[in-house]
């Protein structure tokens, strides 16, 4: 063998890996150091649920009637989209905080694809905005939010699924924004798109100017699709509009700076 | 290792040919052209800023020259670091201080096709003991030595370090060494950047010279430090930025600053001869040095301006 002269390089002896370096393996090792990060949690796990508590367990709120539930199922809806968004969009900035420790380009003397590396980072931003939604949704159970098991469901699966919208965000923001505090800009800007979006009041109580623009923010549509099956009312063409364009906008920000990223080298 | 015993017919572990790089206006590195064998350990021996991490930017993939040409074992950079033939250990950075030593070994295994084992991973690099501890927790020199391991992940036939020990104090040079040492003896080709004449002494078998982006010397640590115990000649010439050392018999370098043209020397006293006899200069002045001192000479520049 050694005799003959080699017409391919010997890097093609070794093999690559599948699926671009995804696996299993990968993904367990982001989700557990995710999770031992204590910010993330107090921000994805506990600040909503809080939020829940403060707002919507009123005596009146439990009482008067929305469509299938209650107020406080209503709220409950909102701030289980809340964490979401939080848990979604502190997933995907992680990227910026991996670059600043210089990560992103240890990864480079790798073989991992980047499309690889955003996957893994969306799945873990999925996976902190499911528990974000069930342990919500926990408390919701046992302080006085009403609404039948499928509603129960179908605005938890929504209110998971749709915050999609916000791992963009998060990635976009990740690859655009320096530094390790980054969760520190995109905070207070979740909260006013909470705010702006109707998810801490309700879009209605506001005057009508600010709630016309407030239509067009992107946390609207991600409320307004996870509380549909609990009121029935709204319009659900203008929400999935909503989400639909938002997301096409964050995703192609995220992309833009994403092969910026990995084009500088 | 002689590496004259190599054959002429094998396939050079990195192949440099006439690489440029530039920042702007700056040239980080400045026409280098650099051959090494497999089973080489050859130090990139200069100051900070002579082009020594562009170099080996360019050797991992992670920047493309402006021009002229690289390889490692005879494919591009990149499909070579995908294949884990080539794997670094770099100065600085590069790790998440919430994982603990072992995640981070495992995660980096888990990347290649046939990552190594991470017991045996954590083992050569001499970190076994600290597996369960936080990188933040680490000491520099446990860090450092958790790239290494990093690095060893895929296996690699050739490991570049990039100046490896800055930073860490005597006991964490010591440990670390000891760790590429040992891995050294099973034939892997390694490339080191460094700024301490001692180390590339101590541990390559070949050091390049490296000032201001280009190969100023080539040869053993022996042939390195036998440059400094030459002579020096200066004298004041006015009229004249650039010589070839050709230009002047018995010169080995020529270097002008200002008025005053500064000659390392092969012969001292045919240099000057034909300085006094050949050219206008005066106030000609001949000196020797020790090692130390034409190291410094030949690493410390006082143009560095980058």
């Amino acid at each position: 063998m050694t005799t003959v002269d080699r017409a391919l390089p010997q890097a093609m002896d070794r093999a690559l890996p599948r699926f671009g370096g995804f696996s299993g393996t990968f993904l367990a090792l982001e989700l557990r150091r995710t999770l031992r990060n204590r910010r993330v949690v107090i921000f994805t796990f506990i600040i909503p649920p809080v939020f829940f508590l403060l707002f919507g367990t009123n005596a009146a709120a439990k009482t008067e009637t929305v469509g299938h539930g209650n107020v406080t199922a209503y709220v409950l809806i909102s701030l289980a989209v809340y964490g979401a968004m939080l848990a979604n969009t502190s997933g995907g900035a992680a990227v910026s905080i991996e670059r600043a420790a210089g990560w992103s380009r240890q990864l480079r003397l790798t073989p991992l694809r980047p499309a690889a590396y955003v996957a893994i980072k969306i799945l873990v931003a999925m996976a902190l905005g499911l528990v974000s939604v069930v342990v919500t949704y926990a408390v919701g159970a046992f302080s006085g939010a009403r609404m039948p098991w499928y509603i129960w469901l179908g605005t938890g699966v929504l209110a998971w699924v749709c915050a999609l919208v916000f791992a963009a965000f998060g990635l976009f923001m990740g690859y655009l924004l320096p530094g390790e505090n980054v969760m520190q800009i995109l905070g207070p800007a979740l909260a006013l798109l909470a705010f702006a979006g109707g998810l801490f009041v309700p879009l209605d109580q506001m005057g009508h100017t600010f709630a016309t623009l407030a239509r067009f923010t992107p946390a609207y549509g991600v409320g307004e699709i996870a509380r549909y099956p609990l009121t029935g009312a709204g319009s659900l063409g203008a929400a999935v509009l909503n989400v639909a364009v938002w997301t096409l906008v964050f995703a192609a920000g995220a992309a833009w700076r994403f092969r910026r990223d990995t084009q500088r080298v | 290792m002689d590496r004259q015993s190599t054959p002429a017919t094998g396939t050079s572990a990195v192949e440099m040919r006439d690489v440029v790089k530039t920042f702007g206006n700056v040239v980080a590195v400045d026409g280098v052209s650099l051959a090494i064998s497999p089973g080489e350990v050859v130090a990139l021996l200069g100051p900070n800023g002579a082009g020594k991490t562009t170099t080996i930017d360019m050797l991992l993939g992670l920047s493309r020259p402006a021009s002229g040409s690289v390889s490692v074992y005879g494919a591009p950079p990149r499909v070579a670091v995908a294949r884990g033939l080539v794997s670094a250990v770099m100065q600085t950075g590069g790790l998440l201080k919430d994982y603990t030593v072992a995640e981070t070994v495992r995660l980096t295994a888990s990347l290649f096709a046939s990552g190594r084992p991470v017991d045996e991973l954590l083992d050569r690099a001499g970190i076994a003991d600290i597996a369960s501890r936080r990188v933040g927790l680490c000491s520099g020199g446990q860090q450092q030595r958790l790239r290494f391991a990093m690095a060893l992940a895929p296996n690699p036939d050739l490991l570049i370090l990039d100046e490896p020990t800055t930073g860490l104090d005597v006991e964490g040079r010591r440990d670390f060494w000891a760790a590429i040492r040992a891995d050294a003896a099973a034939g892997r080709t390694i490339i080191f950047a460094t700024h301490y004449l001692a180390e590339a002494d101590e541990y390559a078998d070949r050091v390049v010279l490296i000032r201001r982006g280009r190969i100023v010397a080539d040869g053993t640590p022996a042939e390195i430090k036998a440059i400094g115990s030459g002579r020096t000649v200066r004298a004041t010439l006015p009229g004249r930025s650039q010589w070839d050392p050709n230009d002047i018999p018995g010169a080995r370098s020529v270097e002008v600053r200002g008025d005053t043209v500064i000659v390392q020397a092969n012969d001292s006293d045919a240099v000057a001869r034909h300085l006094l006899t050949s050219t206008g200069a005066r106030d000609l002045e001949i000196t020797s040095r020790n090692i130390e001192e034409a190291f410094l000479a030949l690493t410390n520049d006082p143009k560095e301006d980058y």
